[in-house]
């Protein structure tokens, strides 16, 4: 209900963000990134640690210096303004709460800045925390409560000033597992409802899906993909974010093309595509990705069909519940696959893998990854 | 018999603690003993006549003990005041910005202590005669300031790294500028070292003998001066109840630091 909220509705500035290079003392670690953020949007940038995502979101916010680029918010270039003047509210790690002022005096903080007044800013702070389920919390010390409500003190002060920009620096990382989940939704929901334009840093890959409207995947300083969730997560535009979107099986391949389309081999498996479906595989030597659950074990002789089908033996099993875990030497890789029978080690079978749930990509671009 | 082993370290450990409280308390047991002995001459091993005939003289309004205490007092503010003002800038500078040569700057601050006091302070004496600064407050204050910066740039230094920067970032972030973060969140933050450091440097002011000595004396005669003078003059029991008076403040000290200074900024004075 927008009548609750401490302010009503307002709608997310745009961010622009051109040829950003940024460096450590001498180690550069922004690459020229560009990327825009449209108003409202929920953006996670994703990846590794030390692909720069913090560094990005730390330069928009001002606290990191840019070397040359540009970040403008709403027309106006802010890459040389100074933190205060930027207009975004930061969430962060962790969550930097005052610890010798009180939960009322923390998110009344940026409020008092501007010169409200203070029964306006007890006003607006209660409605605050009402909103983030702490009502009658304001005396509290920060120092006594505990990391979940320290979260939403963080993203209440964040939120008082109206900010335009909402950044959030990996803010779930330190809670535990189920209050993750709740501030997940909380997180979003308030975001929808303001119209912020949130910009998400999290190495959790479920985390930034289930949040966010669009994935950043960085990589090395660079972007490596920008997409939806279902984007990224389908069509991996590099061998890097296939192997980050959870697709850890490799395969060698082998493409050869002919007129009725092309052939790809692996140790002794062969599958044909037709010809529409073999423009977009590169020929030669190429390296294939797959998730764990994609596969299925069947027998070493069974019919192809359609997909690919690799002779293979059980190494390992493991039950993590549901289904069992089985590690399989095939093509003299180690493939994990889940597969809902039990089967003993030792054992030959096929690996059995639908051609679409493959990712290939050319085997010189795969080195990084593979 | 490891009954026999335990009750003899039980035994060992009680003698060396009595051994050890009577080497630290011993001597003020005496100091407080001289204070009230009116009378206390050989071969008696205690005073003939207890009275606190010494501690009225001490305490007359018109004494020198009282004056000498306020002029004490006096100059260690002004110290205190001197040396913050240079140690909390110096030591927000030391622990926040990357200085080069940061290790060298921390040296300097030590350097002070790292000669002999007396040969420095007669020269210091020299320079402050020729420019006609010897014998005033100013000039101790100036002494005690530099023998207690080591102290109070070190802990300031140590108490504002121990602040977490990203304090001050979401001060900034939340729309503060540099100055205003500063003062809203980095300064209370770091508040217990900061006052725990003046008043080090308070007390070792309180406490400075040397340095007075040579750029002071005269005219400015301070509470370990007349402790000095009175001692020298045989009058034991004004020189008991001024020792008695400069021990206060440190227990006080002892008590603050005890309470309020947090471990994590104690580990990195210095570093």
């Amino acid at each position: 209900m927008p009548t609750d909220l401490p302010n009503g509705p307002r709608s997310g500035a745009s961010i622009a963000v051109r040829d950003l290079h940024v460096a450590y003392g001498g180690t550069r670690v922004l690459h020229g990134v560009s990327i825009d953020f449209t108003p409202g949007s929920f953006t996670a940038l994703l990846g590794s640690s030390g692909c720069g995502k913090t560094t990005l979101l730390r330069s928009l916010s001002g606290f990191v210096p840019v070397q040359s680029g540009s970040i403008v918010v709403g027309g106006q270039d802010v890459a040389s303004l100074p933190p205060e003047k930027r207009g975004m509210a930061m969430v962060f790690q962790s969550y930097a709460l005052w610890p010798h002022m009180t939960v009322l005096q923390n998110i009344g903080y940026g409020l008092k800045l501007r010169g409200v007044s203070r029964a306006e800013i007890a006003t607006k702070v209660s409605a605050m925390l009402a909103m983030l389920g702490l009502s009658g919390y304001e005396d509290r010390k920060v120092t006594a409560l505990s990391g979940g409500q320290r979260q939403r003190v963080a993203l209440g002060r964040a939120l008082a000033i109206d900010p335009g920009i909402l950044l959030l620096d990996e803010p779930l990382s330190n809670l535990d597992a189920k209050i993750r989940m709740v501030m997940r939704h909380e997180i979003r929901a308030i975001q929808q409802r303001l119209g912020l334009t949130a910009v998400h840093v999290t190495h959790d890959r479920e985390e930034a899906m289930t949040m966010a409207d669009r994935l950043v995947i960085m990589q090395a300083g660079t972007i490596a993909q920008v997409g939806t969730p279902e984007e990224v997560y389908d069509r991996p535009a590099t061998a890097f974010v296939a192997n980050f979107m959870g697709a850890e099986n490799v395969l060698p391949l082998r493409v050869a093309r002919s007129e009725a389309g092309a052939s790809f081999s692996t140790g002794d498996a062969t599958a044909l595509v037709s010809s529409e479906a073999a423009q977009a595989l590169p020929a030669g030597e190429a390296v294939a990705y797959f998730r764990d659950d994609v596969a299925r074990l069947d027998a070493a002789d069974a019919v192809a069909g359609g997909d690919l089908l690799v002779p293979g033996r059980i190494a390992a099993r493991a039950y993590p519940g549901g289904v069992y875990r089985y590690r399989v030497e095939a093509a003299g890789r180690q493939i994990t696959v889940d597969d809902a029978d039990r089967h003993e080690l030792g054992t030959t079978i096929g690996l059995r893998i639908p051609l679409q749930r493959l990712h290939i990509f050319p085997a010189s671009e795969a080195g990084i990854a593979a | 018999m490891t009954r026999i082993a335990s009750s003899a370290r039980t035994v060992l450990a009680v003698s060396l603690l009595v051994a050890f409280a009577f080497v630290l308390i011993g001597p003020l047991l005496n100091l407080a003993l001289w204070s009230v002995a009116e009378r206390w001459y050989t071969p008696f091993k205690l005073p003939v006549t207890y009275g606190t005939r010494y501690w009225e003289q001490v305490f007359r309004p018109t004494g020198d003990a009282m004056a000498s205490l306020g002029t004490s007092i006096w100059i260690a503010v002004l110290t205190v005041v001197f040396a913050l003002a240079l140690s909390i800038p110096a030591g927000y500078a030391l622990a926040r910005l990357k200085l080069p040569m940061r290790a060298l700057f921390m040296l300097m601050f030590l350097l002070p202590q790292a000669f002999p006091s007396v040969a420095i302070y007669i020269n210091v004496a020299r320079i402050f005669y020729q420019i006609g600064i010897n014998g005033t407050v100013f000039a101790v204050v100036l002494v005690h300031a530099a023998h207690g910066l080591v102290f109070s740039v070190w802990i300031a230094a140590a108490a504002f790294a121990a602040v977490d920067r990203d304090l001050e970032l979401a001060a900034r972030n939340m729309g503060a500028s540099p100055l205003r973060a500063f003062f809203t969140v980095t300064l209370p933050l770091a508040a217990p070292g900061i006052i725990a450091s003046g008043i080090f440097v308070f007390l070792e002011s309180l406490d400075e003998f040397t340095g007075t000595f040579f750029v002071g004396v005269p005219q400015v005669t301070t509470l370990p001066l007349l402790l000095y003078n009175a001692a020298m003059g045989g009058n034991y029991q004004v020189a008991s109840i001024t020792a008695l008076i400069l021990l206060v403040p440190s227990v006080l000290f002892m008590l603050f630091i005890e309470r309020f200074l947090r471990a994590d900024v104690l580990a990195k004075v210095g570093a």
